[in-house]
Protein backbone atom coordinates (compact mmCIF):
# COMPACT_ATOMS: atom_id res chain seq x y z
CA UNK A 1 0.00 0.00 0.00
CA UNK A 2 1.27 3.10 -1.06
CA UNK A 3 1.59 6.72 1.39
CA UNK A 4 -1.74 8.54 1.59
CA UNK A 5 0.48 11.72 1.88
CA UNK A 6 3.37 11.92 -0.52
CA UNK A 7 7.05 12.57 1.33
CA UNK A 8 7.43 16.03 -0.16
CA UNK A 9 4.73 17.14 1.07
CA UNK A 10 6.96 16.91 4.19
CA UNK A 11 9.99 19.05 4.29
CA UNK A 12 11.86 16.98 6.49
CA UNK A 13 10.80 13.83 5.29
CA UNK A 14 11.91 15.09 1.42
CA UNK A 15 15.41 16.36 2.92
CA UNK A 16 15.77 12.79 4.34
CA UNK A 17 14.77 10.81 1.58
CA UNK A 18 16.34 7.49 2.93
CA UNK A 19 15.08 7.66 6.38
CA UNK A 20 12.06 5.51 7.97
CA UNK A 21 9.97 7.24 10.00
CA UNK A 22 7.84 4.73 12.63
CA UNK A 23 7.70 7.06 15.50
CA UNK A 24 4.31 9.10 14.66
CA UNK A 25 2.74 8.55 17.60
CA UNK A 26 5.51 10.37 19.56
CA UNK A 27 5.11 13.12 17.71
CA UNK A 28 3.98 13.44 13.50
CA UNK A 29 6.43 15.59 10.72
CA UNK A 30 5.31 18.90 9.55
CA UNK A 31 3.91 18.95 6.51
CA UNK A 32 5.27 22.39 4.27
CA UNK A 33 1.86 23.70 4.64
CA UNK A 34 1.63 24.39 8.45
CA UNK A 35 5.32 25.84 8.09
CA UNK A 36 3.93 28.17 5.48
CA UNK A 37 0.96 29.26 7.76
CA UNK A 38 2.99 29.92 11.26
CA UNK A 39 5.32 32.15 8.76
CA UNK A 40 2.39 33.93 7.18
CA UNK A 41 1.13 34.72 10.37
CA UNK A 42 4.62 36.48 11.69
CA UNK A 43 4.91 37.72 8.41
CA UNK A 44 2.19 39.26 7.69
CA UNK A 45 -0.36 39.47 10.81
CA UNK A 46 1.56 39.39 13.83
CA UNK A 47 1.06 41.81 16.82
CA UNK A 48 -0.57 40.62 20.83
CA UNK A 49 -4.16 39.74 20.17
CA UNK A 50 -6.78 40.96 22.62
CA UNK A 51 -5.48 44.50 23.04
CA UNK A 52 -7.10 45.98 19.75
CA UNK A 53 -5.81 49.67 19.77
CA UNK A 54 -4.89 49.35 15.54
CA UNK A 55 -5.68 47.38 12.69
CA UNK A 56 -2.54 44.83 12.89
CA UNK A 57 -3.79 43.79 16.32
CA UNK A 58 -7.32 43.49 15.45
CA UNK A 59 -5.89 41.16 12.63
CA UNK A 60 -3.90 39.05 15.13
CA UNK A 61 -6.80 38.73 16.89
CA UNK A 62 -8.69 37.72 13.94
CA UNK A 63 -6.24 34.91 12.72
CA UNK A 64 -6.57 33.55 16.28
CA UNK A 65 -10.05 33.66 16.30
CA UNK A 66 -10.63 32.07 13.16
CA UNK A 67 -8.05 29.37 14.11
CA UNK A 68 -10.19 28.36 17.44
CA UNK A 69 -13.82 28.62 15.50
CA UNK A 70 -11.83 25.95 12.65
CA UNK A 71 -10.48 23.76 14.85
CA UNK A 72 -14.19 23.33 16.71
CA UNK A 73 -15.76 22.58 12.76
CA UNK A 74 -12.89 20.26 12.36
CA UNK A 75 -13.29 18.28 16.13
CA UNK A 76 -17.07 18.28 15.77
CA UNK A 77 -17.27 21.20 18.52
CA UNK A 78 -20.22 23.04 17.91
CA UNK A 79 -19.68 25.92 20.47
CA UNK A 80 -15.82 27.60 19.82
CA UNK A 81 -15.71 29.03 23.01
CA UNK A 82 -16.00 25.35 24.83
CA UNK A 83 -12.54 25.05 23.40
CA UNK A 84 -9.41 25.91 24.51
CA UNK A 85 -6.10 26.34 24.00
CA UNK A 86 -3.37 24.76 26.05
CA UNK A 87 0.04 24.18 25.92
CA UNK A 88 -0.19 19.99 25.02
CA UNK A 89 -2.24 17.30 25.92
CA UNK A 90 -0.91 16.72 29.37
CA UNK A 91 -1.87 20.81 29.84
CA UNK A 92 -5.61 19.83 29.18
CA UNK A 93 -5.91 16.89 31.34
CA UNK A 94 -3.82 19.16 34.68
CA UNK A 95 -6.16 21.54 33.63
CA UNK A 96 -9.25 19.91 34.71
CA UNK A 97 -7.60 18.26 37.41
CA UNK A 98 -6.56 21.05 38.93
CA UNK A 99 -9.70 23.56 38.42
CA UNK A 100 -12.33 21.10 38.53
CA UNK A 101 -10.67 18.76 40.52
CA UNK A 102 -9.48 21.18 43.17
CA UNK A 103 -12.95 22.41 43.17
CA UNK A 104 -14.89 19.56 43.75
CA UNK A 105 -12.86 16.58 45.18
CA UNK A 106 -12.59 15.77 48.19
CA UNK A 107 -12.08 13.06 51.15
CA UNK A 108 -14.17 9.94 50.73
CA UNK A 109 -14.70 10.72 46.56
CA UNK A 110 -13.43 7.98 44.21
CA UNK A 111 -11.65 9.10 41.25
CA UNK A 112 -10.77 6.21 38.82
CA UNK A 113 -8.38 5.53 35.59
CA UNK A 114 -7.56 2.59 33.34
CA UNK A 115 -4.82 0.70 33.42
CA UNK A 116 -3.85 1.70 30.34
CA UNK A 117 -3.42 5.62 31.08
CA UNK A 118 -0.63 7.52 29.50
CA UNK A 119 1.45 9.01 32.75
CA UNK A 120 -0.41 12.38 31.14
CA UNK A 121 -3.69 10.94 32.53
CA UNK A 122 -2.95 8.99 35.37
CA UNK A 123 -0.18 11.47 37.45
CA UNK A 124 -2.78 14.55 37.63
CA UNK A 125 -5.40 12.29 39.13
CA UNK A 126 -3.20 9.99 41.45
CA UNK A 127 -1.63 13.84 42.94
CA UNK A 128 -5.32 15.13 43.31
CA UNK A 129 -6.35 12.09 45.15
CA UNK A 130 -3.29 12.37 47.42
CA UNK A 131 -3.78 16.18 47.87
CA UNK A 132 -7.80 15.53 48.63
CA UNK A 133 -7.68 12.33 50.27
CA UNK A 134 -9.81 10.88 47.75
CA UNK A 135 -9.62 7.18 46.73
CA UNK A 136 -7.44 6.61 43.40
CA UNK A 137 -8.83 3.28 41.42
CA UNK A 138 -7.14 1.94 38.58
CA UNK A 139 -9.69 0.19 36.49
CA UNK A 140 -8.59 -3.10 34.65
CA UNK A 141 -8.52 -3.46 31.01
CA UNK A 142 -9.86 -6.28 28.92
CA UNK A 143 -7.49 -8.60 26.98
CA UNK A 144 -6.59 -6.58 23.49
CA UNK A 145 -6.28 -3.36 26.08
CA UNK A 146 -9.57 -1.88 25.84
CA UNK A 147 -11.44 -0.70 28.92
CA UNK A 148 -12.92 -3.94 30.71
CA UNK A 149 -16.44 -2.71 30.40
CA UNK A 150 -18.09 -4.86 32.87
CA UNK A 151 -15.21 -4.11 35.81
CA UNK A 152 -15.46 -0.34 35.19
CA UNK A 153 -19.73 -0.77 35.80
CA UNK A 154 -19.04 -2.41 38.62
CA UNK A 155 -16.72 -0.17 40.15
CA UNK A 156 -18.80 3.18 39.58
CA UNK A 157 -21.27 4.56 42.44
CA UNK A 158 -22.51 7.67 44.30
CA UNK A 159 -18.85 8.15 45.14
CA UNK A 160 -17.35 8.13 42.01
CA UNK A 161 -16.26 11.77 40.86
CA UNK A 162 -14.25 11.39 37.89
CA UNK A 163 -13.30 8.45 35.30
CA UNK A 164 -10.47 9.46 33.12
CA UNK A 165 -9.77 7.24 30.25
CA UNK A 166 -7.54 7.10 26.82
CA UNK A 167 -9.87 7.12 23.48
CA UNK A 168 -7.02 5.42 21.29
CA UNK A 169 -3.83 3.83 23.85
CA UNK A 170 -0.29 5.14 22.83
CA UNK A 171 1.24 1.53 23.25
CA UNK A 172 -1.21 -0.88 22.65
CA UNK A 173 -3.22 0.73 20.19
CA UNK A 174 -6.45 -0.41 21.68
CA UNK A 175 -9.80 1.79 20.53
CA UNK A 176 -12.17 2.36 23.63
CA UNK A 177 -15.92 3.27 22.67
CA UNK A 178 -15.82 6.50 24.30
CA UNK A 179 -19.45 7.04 23.93
CA UNK A 180 -20.55 4.03 25.79
CA UNK A 181 -18.15 4.05 28.33
CA UNK A 182 -19.49 8.47 28.69
CA UNK A 183 -23.01 6.98 29.00
CA UNK A 184 -22.58 4.56 30.87
CA UNK A 185 -20.63 6.66 33.45
CA UNK A 186 -23.52 9.02 33.25
CA UNK A 187 -26.26 6.64 34.14
CA UNK A 188 -24.14 4.91 36.66
CA UNK A 189 -22.37 8.35 38.51
CA UNK A 190 -24.48 11.10 37.28
CA UNK A 191 -21.95 13.50 39.90
CA UNK A 192 -18.99 11.75 37.57
CA UNK A 193 -17.30 13.95 35.09
CA UNK A 194 -15.92 12.01 32.08
CA UNK A 195 -12.27 12.86 30.77
CA UNK A 196 -11.26 11.59 28.31
CA UNK A 197 -7.55 11.63 26.25
CA UNK A 198 -7.41 11.74 22.76
CA UNK A 199 -3.82 12.41 22.07
CA UNK A 200 -3.69 9.23 19.89
CA UNK A 201 -7.05 9.65 18.44
CA UNK A 202 -7.38 13.10 16.99
CA UNK A 203 -4.50 12.25 14.29
CA UNK A 204 -6.40 9.22 12.57
CA UNK A 205 -9.55 9.84 13.86
CA UNK A 206 -12.78 11.89 12.51
CA UNK A 207 -13.93 12.59 16.83
CA UNK A 208 -17.06 14.55 16.55
CA UNK A 209 -16.01 15.53 20.14
CA UNK A 210 -19.73 16.81 21.18
CA UNK A 211 -21.03 13.75 20.12
CA UNK A 212 -18.58 11.36 21.91
CA UNK A 213 -20.40 12.78 25.21
CA UNK A 214 -17.67 13.10 27.05
CA UNK A 215 -17.68 15.86 29.83
CA UNK A 216 -14.16 17.05 28.53
CA UNK A 217 -12.09 15.95 26.19
CA UNK A 218 -7.63 16.57 25.77
CA UNK A 219 -5.71 16.36 22.48
CA UNK A 220 -1.96 17.66 21.51
CA UNK A 221 -1.42 19.47 18.28
CA UNK A 222 2.29 17.93 17.14
CA UNK A 223 0.78 14.70 16.86
CA UNK A 224 -1.58 15.68 14.30
CA UNK A 225 0.74 18.19 11.87
CA UNK A 226 0.27 20.72 13.88
CA UNK A 227 3.31 22.11 16.01
CA UNK A 228 4.69 21.96 19.32
CA UNK A 229 3.21 23.66 22.15
CA UNK A 230 -0.28 23.70 21.12
CA UNK A 231 -2.97 21.08 22.62
CA UNK A 232 -6.68 21.75 22.96
CA UNK A 233 -9.06 21.47 25.88
CA UNK A 234 -12.78 20.82 25.10
CA UNK A 235 -14.90 21.08 27.85
CA UNK A 236 -19.04 21.18 28.45
CA UNK A 237 -19.85 24.84 28.79
CA UNK A 238 -21.88 24.63 32.42
CA UNK A 239 -18.71 22.80 33.53
CA UNK A 240 -16.50 25.59 32.06
CA UNK A 241 -18.15 28.27 33.49
CA UNK A 242 -18.81 26.82 36.98
CA UNK A 243 -15.00 26.20 37.08
CA UNK A 244 -12.34 28.66 38.95
CA UNK A 245 -9.80 29.81 36.58
CA UNK A 246 -6.26 27.89 37.10
CA UNK A 247 -3.82 30.26 35.92
CA UNK A 248 -4.48 33.69 36.52
CA UNK A 249 -2.87 36.77 34.87
CA UNK A 250 -3.53 38.86 31.77
CA UNK A 251 -6.31 38.32 29.02
CA UNK A 252 -8.60 36.21 31.53
CA UNK A 253 -9.38 39.08 33.82
CA UNK A 254 -12.56 41.11 33.72
CA UNK A 255 -11.59 43.78 36.24
CA UNK A 256 -9.22 43.83 38.80
CA UNK A 257 -9.76 45.23 41.99
CA UNK A 258 -6.85 45.90 44.60
CA UNK A 259 -8.07 43.21 46.90
CA UNK A 260 -9.80 40.94 44.23
CA UNK A 261 -10.22 40.15 40.67
CA UNK A 262 -13.37 38.94 38.38
CA UNK A 263 -13.33 36.34 35.29
CA UNK A 264 -13.09 37.19 31.62
CA UNK A 265 -15.74 35.15 30.00
CA UNK A 266 -14.72 31.82 27.83
CA UNK A 267 -12.89 31.14 26.57
CA UNK A 268 -10.17 33.56 27.85
CA UNK A 269 -11.12 32.76 31.42
CA UNK A 270 -8.49 30.02 30.86
CA UNK A 271 -6.09 31.15 28.50
CA UNK A 272 -4.13 33.32 30.92
CA UNK A 273 -0.91 35.83 29.31
CA UNK A 274 -0.33 36.42 25.47
CA UNK A 275 -1.53 33.58 23.79
CA UNK A 276 0.23 30.88 21.38
CA UNK A 277 -1.44 32.16 18.22
CA UNK A 278 1.34 30.52 16.11
CA UNK A 279 0.56 27.38 17.58
CA UNK A 280 -3.29 27.60 17.20
CA UNK A 281 -2.64 28.77 13.66
CA UNK A 282 -0.28 26.04 12.64
CA UNK A 283 -3.04 23.69 14.20
CA UNK A 284 -5.71 24.76 12.01
CA UNK A 285 -3.45 24.74 8.86
CA UNK A 286 -2.66 21.10 10.52
CA UNK A 287 -6.37 20.44 10.42
CA UNK A 288 -6.82 21.86 6.91
CA UNK A 289 -4.21 19.59 5.65
CA UNK A 290 -6.07 16.52 7.47
CA UNK A 291 -9.30 17.31 5.47
CA UNK A 292 -7.78 17.49 2.40
CA UNK A 293 -6.09 13.99 2.71
CA UNK A 294 -10.03 12.59 4.82
CA UNK A 295 -10.14 11.58 8.82
CA UNK A 296 -11.58 8.41 7.50
CA UNK A 297 -8.66 7.67 4.66
CA UNK A 298 -6.06 8.73 7.34
CA UNK A 299 -7.66 6.04 10.01
CA UNK A 300 -8.01 3.32 7.30
CA UNK A 301 -4.50 4.01 6.17
CA UNK A 302 -3.01 3.55 9.87
CA UNK A 303 -5.03 1.06 10.88
CA UNK A 304 -3.80 -0.96 7.25
CA UNK A 305 -0.13 -0.46 8.42
CA UNK A 306 -0.29 -1.13 11.92
CA UNK A 307 -2.35 -4.72 10.64
CA UNK A 308 0.49 -5.23 8.28
CA UNK A 309 3.65 -4.56 10.94
CA UNK A 310 1.61 -7.21 13.23
CA UNK A 311 1.13 -10.04 10.36
CA UNK A 312 4.89 -9.53 9.41
CA UNK A 313 5.89 -9.08 12.72
CA UNK A 314 4.30 -11.91 14.36
CA UNK A 315 6.01 -14.14 11.72
CA UNK A 316 9.78 -13.42 13.30
CA UNK A 317 10.86 -16.05 15.65
CA UNK A 318 10.32 -14.77 19.30
CA UNK A 319 7.90 -11.48 18.32
CA UNK A 320 5.18 -11.08 21.12
CA UNK A 321 3.26 -8.45 19.91
CA UNK A 322 0.79 -6.47 22.15
CA UNK A 323 -2.31 -5.14 21.75
CA UNK A 324 -5.96 -6.00 20.29
CA UNK A 325 -5.64 -9.63 18.06
CA UNK A 326 -5.31 -9.69 14.14
CA UNK A 327 -8.73 -8.48 12.85
CA UNK A 328 -9.92 -6.46 15.87
CA UNK A 329 -9.62 -2.53 15.75
CA UNK A 330 -6.35 -1.11 16.61
CA UNK A 331 -4.88 2.61 16.32
CA UNK A 332 -1.63 3.09 14.12
CA UNK A 333 0.91 1.63 16.77
CA UNK A 334 2.11 -1.85 17.36
CA UNK A 335 4.14 -2.66 20.27
CA UNK A 336 6.59 -5.25 20.59
CA UNK A 337 9.45 -7.28 22.17
CA UNK A 338 11.54 -9.38 20.14
CA UNK A 339 13.18 -12.39 22.14
CA UNK A 340 15.98 -11.59 24.18
CA UNK A 341 17.30 -8.51 22.38
CA UNK A 342 16.07 -5.30 24.66
CA UNK A 343 13.89 -2.81 22.98
CA UNK A 344 16.54 -0.60 23.34
CA UNK A 345 19.24 -2.18 21.55
CA UNK A 346 16.93 -2.95 18.99
CA UNK A 347 16.64 0.68 18.52
CA UNK A 348 20.02 1.34 18.12
CA UNK A 349 20.46 -1.32 15.81
CA UNK A 350 16.83 0.19 13.93
CA UNK A 351 18.83 3.71 14.22
CA UNK A 352 21.59 2.17 12.40
CA UNK A 353 19.98 1.68 9.32
CA UNK A 354 17.78 4.92 9.43
CA UNK A 355 14.69 3.63 11.03
CA UNK A 356 13.53 5.59 13.96
CA UNK A 357 10.91 3.58 16.65
CA UNK A 358 10.52 4.04 20.10
CA UNK A 359 11.44 2.07 22.85
CA UNK A 360 11.11 1.73 26.46
CA UNK A 361 8.15 2.57 28.72
CA UNK A 362 6.37 5.01 26.51
CA UNK A 363 5.62 6.73 29.72
CA UNK A 364 2.78 4.45 30.97
CA UNK A 365 4.50 2.47 33.77
CA UNK A 366 1.29 1.33 35.44
CA UNK A 367 0.33 -0.67 32.18
CA UNK A 368 3.78 -1.87 31.49
CA UNK A 369 3.98 -3.64 35.37
CA UNK A 370 0.88 -5.14 34.49
CA UNK A 371 2.15 -6.46 30.80
CA UNK A 372 4.66 -7.92 32.67
CA UNK A 373 7.39 -6.26 30.78
CA UNK A 374 10.18 -3.19 31.72
CA UNK A 375 9.98 -2.03 27.99
CA UNK A 376 8.38 -2.97 24.21
CA UNK A 377 9.72 -1.53 21.11
CA UNK A 378 7.01 0.40 19.56
CA UNK A 379 6.28 1.26 15.23
CA UNK A 380 3.95 4.05 15.13
CA UNK A 381 2.39 4.90 11.35
CA UNK A 382 0.93 7.90 9.67
CA UNK A 383 0.16 9.14 5.94
CA UNK A 384 3.81 9.39 4.68
CA UNK A 385 4.25 5.99 5.72
CA UNK A 386 3.58 3.05 3.23
CA UNK A 387 4.59 -0.56 2.83
CA UNK A 388 7.98 -0.15 2.09
CA UNK A 389 8.92 1.10 5.56
CA UNK A 390 7.13 -2.32 7.31
CA UNK A 391 9.64 -3.98 5.15
CA UNK A 392 12.54 -2.25 6.26
CA UNK A 393 11.44 -2.83 9.80
CA UNK A 394 11.19 -6.53 9.18
CA UNK A 395 14.46 -6.64 7.72
CA UNK A 396 15.87 -4.30 10.07
CA UNK A 397 14.48 -7.12 13.21
CA UNK A 398 16.16 -9.59 11.19
CA UNK A 399 19.05 -8.20 10.96
CA UNK A 400 18.85 -7.50 14.99
CA UNK A 401 17.74 -11.29 15.54
CA UNK A 402 21.69 -12.26 13.56
CA UNK A 403 23.42 -9.99 14.99
CA UNK A 404 22.46 -11.62 18.51
CA UNK A 405 23.06 -14.81 17.83
CA UNK A 406 19.91 -16.08 16.47
CA UNK A 407 19.57 -17.36 13.22
CA UNK A 408 18.08 -15.57 10.27
CA UNK A 409 14.71 -16.77 10.01
CA UNK B 1 24.71 -12.55 6.18
CA UNK B 2 21.96 -9.60 6.12
CA UNK B 3 23.79 -6.06 6.23
CA UNK B 4 24.29 -4.55 9.50
CA UNK B 5 25.97 -1.02 10.55
CA UNK B 6 29.68 -1.41 11.24
CA UNK B 7 29.49 0.25 14.75
CA UNK B 8 26.52 -2.26 16.04
CA UNK B 9 28.18 -5.29 14.91
CA UNK B 10 31.74 -3.88 16.40
CA UNK B 11 29.27 -3.45 19.46
CA UNK B 12 27.01 -6.78 19.77
CA UNK B 13 29.81 -9.17 19.95
CA UNK B 14 30.04 -12.73 21.20
CA UNK B 15 31.72 -11.46 24.76
CA UNK B 16 28.66 -8.44 25.40
CA UNK B 17 25.93 -10.70 24.32
CA UNK B 18 27.18 -13.66 26.75
CA UNK B 19 27.40 -11.24 29.55
CA UNK B 20 24.15 -9.93 29.12
CA UNK B 21 23.00 -13.81 28.69
CA UNK B 22 25.14 -15.44 31.42
CA UNK B 23 25.72 -12.63 33.74
CA UNK B 24 28.70 -12.89 36.46
CA UNK B 25 28.21 -12.06 40.00
CA UNK B 26 24.06 -11.92 39.65
CA UNK B 27 22.59 -12.03 43.10
CA UNK B 28 22.47 -10.57 46.57
CA UNK B 29 24.95 -10.87 48.82
CA UNK B 30 23.96 -12.08 52.56
CA UNK B 31 25.80 -8.97 54.41
CA UNK B 32 26.44 -6.18 52.31
CA UNK B 33 28.40 -3.30 53.51
CA UNK B 34 26.69 -1.02 51.20
CA UNK B 35 23.22 -1.62 48.87
CA UNK B 36 22.66 1.13 45.74
CA UNK B 37 19.60 1.09 43.44
CA UNK B 38 19.77 3.17 40.39
CA UNK B 39 17.19 3.28 37.45
CA UNK B 40 17.32 5.09 34.51
CA UNK B 41 14.08 6.70 34.80
CA UNK B 42 13.87 7.62 30.81
CA UNK B 43 14.03 3.87 29.81
CA UNK B 44 13.51 1.86 32.95
CA UNK B 45 17.28 0.11 33.18
CA UNK B 46 17.51 -0.99 36.69
CA UNK B 47 21.14 -2.17 38.69
CA UNK B 48 21.53 -2.37 42.03
CA UNK B 49 24.68 -3.35 43.23
CA UNK B 50 25.62 -4.30 46.71
CA UNK B 51 29.64 -4.40 47.99
CA UNK B 52 31.21 -5.87 51.35
CA UNK B 53 33.88 -4.03 52.36
CA UNK B 54 37.33 -5.78 54.11
CA UNK B 55 39.22 -2.92 55.33
CA UNK B 56 39.54 -0.58 52.56
CA UNK B 57 39.56 -3.79 49.74
CA UNK B 58 36.14 -4.69 47.76
CA UNK B 59 35.27 -8.37 49.43
CA UNK B 60 32.27 -9.23 47.25
CA UNK B 61 29.91 -7.87 45.19
CA UNK B 62 27.05 -8.44 43.27
CA UNK B 63 24.36 -7.22 41.18
CA UNK B 64 20.87 -7.70 40.16
CA UNK B 65 19.00 -5.37 37.46
CA UNK B 66 16.79 -5.93 34.10
CA UNK B 67 17.33 -3.64 31.23
CA UNK B 68 19.33 -3.77 27.98
CA UNK B 69 21.84 -5.75 26.61
CA UNK B 70 24.54 -2.70 27.21
CA UNK B 71 23.43 -1.83 31.26
CA UNK B 72 23.05 -5.47 31.94
CA UNK B 73 26.47 -6.25 30.41
CA UNK B 74 28.45 -3.52 31.70
CA UNK B 75 27.02 -4.42 35.13
CA UNK B 76 28.45 -8.06 35.18
CA UNK B 77 31.99 -7.46 33.25
CA UNK B 78 32.04 -4.37 36.17
CA UNK B 79 31.57 -6.73 38.92
CA UNK B 80 34.52 -8.78 37.22
CA UNK B 81 37.01 -6.35 38.14
CA UNK B 82 35.98 -4.96 41.48
CA UNK B 83 36.91 -8.04 43.75
CA UNK B 84 39.87 -7.76 45.66
CA UNK B 85 40.67 -4.46 44.51
CA UNK B 86 41.35 -1.34 46.85
CA UNK B 87 38.86 1.70 46.40
CA UNK B 88 41.61 3.57 44.78
CA UNK B 89 42.04 1.02 42.35
CA UNK B 90 38.45 0.63 41.39
CA UNK B 91 37.90 4.96 41.43
CA UNK B 92 40.85 4.37 38.72
CA UNK B 93 39.41 2.22 36.58
CA UNK B 94 36.12 3.39 36.87
CA UNK B 95 37.59 6.73 35.29
CA UNK B 96 39.29 4.45 32.69
CA UNK B 97 35.92 3.16 31.79
CA UNK B 98 34.76 6.59 31.48
CA UNK B 99 37.38 7.49 29.40
CA UNK B 100 36.76 4.80 27.37
CA UNK B 101 33.09 4.88 26.22
CA UNK B 102 34.03 8.75 25.33
CA UNK B 103 35.98 7.86 22.38
CA UNK B 104 39.71 7.72 24.05
CA UNK B 105 41.48 4.85 21.87
CA UNK B 106 44.58 4.15 24.60
CA UNK B 107 41.54 3.06 26.91
CA UNK B 108 40.26 1.02 25.04
CA UNK B 109 43.43 -1.05 24.51
CA UNK B 110 43.92 -0.61 28.56
CA UNK B 111 44.24 -4.54 29.61
CA UNK B 112 43.34 -3.30 33.16
CA UNK B 113 40.11 -2.67 31.64
CA UNK B 114 39.53 -6.78 30.94
CA UNK B 115 36.14 -7.69 29.13
CA UNK B 116 34.60 -3.90 29.72
CA UNK B 117 36.56 -3.47 26.47
CA UNK B 118 34.20 -4.63 24.26
CA UNK B 119 32.05 -1.95 25.25
CA UNK B 120 34.22 0.69 23.45
CA UNK B 121 31.79 0.92 20.82
CA UNK B 122 28.88 2.47 22.63
CA UNK B 123 31.14 6.27 22.23
CA UNK B 124 29.45 6.14 18.95
CA UNK B 125 25.89 5.14 20.62
CA UNK B 126 26.10 8.40 22.30
CA UNK B 127 22.62 7.86 23.18
CA UNK B 128 23.47 4.25 24.51
CA UNK B 129 26.21 6.05 27.21
CA UNK B 130 23.17 6.02 30.07
CA UNK B 131 23.04 2.82 29.83
CA UNK B 132 26.57 1.75 30.00
CA UNK B 133 27.28 4.11 33.16
CA UNK B 134 24.64 2.93 35.11
CA UNK B 135 26.21 0.49 37.22
CA UNK B 136 28.89 2.72 37.46
CA UNK B 137 26.78 5.35 39.16
CA UNK B 138 25.72 2.78 41.55
CA UNK B 139 29.14 1.92 42.29
CA UNK B 140 30.18 5.47 42.67
CA UNK B 141 27.25 5.88 44.79
CA UNK B 142 28.06 2.82 46.82
CA UNK B 143 31.90 4.42 47.03
CA UNK B 144 30.41 7.67 48.37
CA UNK B 145 28.56 6.11 51.56
CA UNK B 146 30.49 5.62 54.74
CA UNK B 147 29.36 1.96 55.12
CA UNK B 148 29.54 -0.14 58.29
Amino acid sequence: MSALAPRADFPLLAAEPTLVYLDSAATAQKPRAVLDAITAFYAHDYANPHRGAYALSVRATARYREARERLARFFGVADPETLLFTRSCTESLNLVAASWGRANIGPGDAIIVTAAEHHGNFVPWQQLARERGAEFIIAPIAEGGTVDLAALRALLGPRTKVVAFNHISNVLGAVNPVREIAAMVRAAAPDAITVCDGAQAAPHRALGIDALGADFYALGGHKMFGPMGVGVLVGRRALLEAMPPWQTGGDMIEFVHDDRSTWNVLPHKFEAGTPNVEGAVGLAAAADYLDALGMDAMCAHGSALAALALERIGELDGATIFGPPHGVERGAVVSFTLGDVHPHDLASILDARGICIRAGHHCAQPLMRRLGVGATARASFSAYNDERDVEALVTGLRAALHLFGHAAV
Amino acid sequence: MPPSDDALSALYQEVLLDHYRRPRNRGALAEPDVSVAKKNPLCGDEITLQIAFEGDTVHDVMFTGQGCAISQASASMMTQLLKGRSRAEVERVARRFVEMIHGDDAAARDAALGDLRALAGVSRLPVRLKCAMLAWGALAEALAEPGK
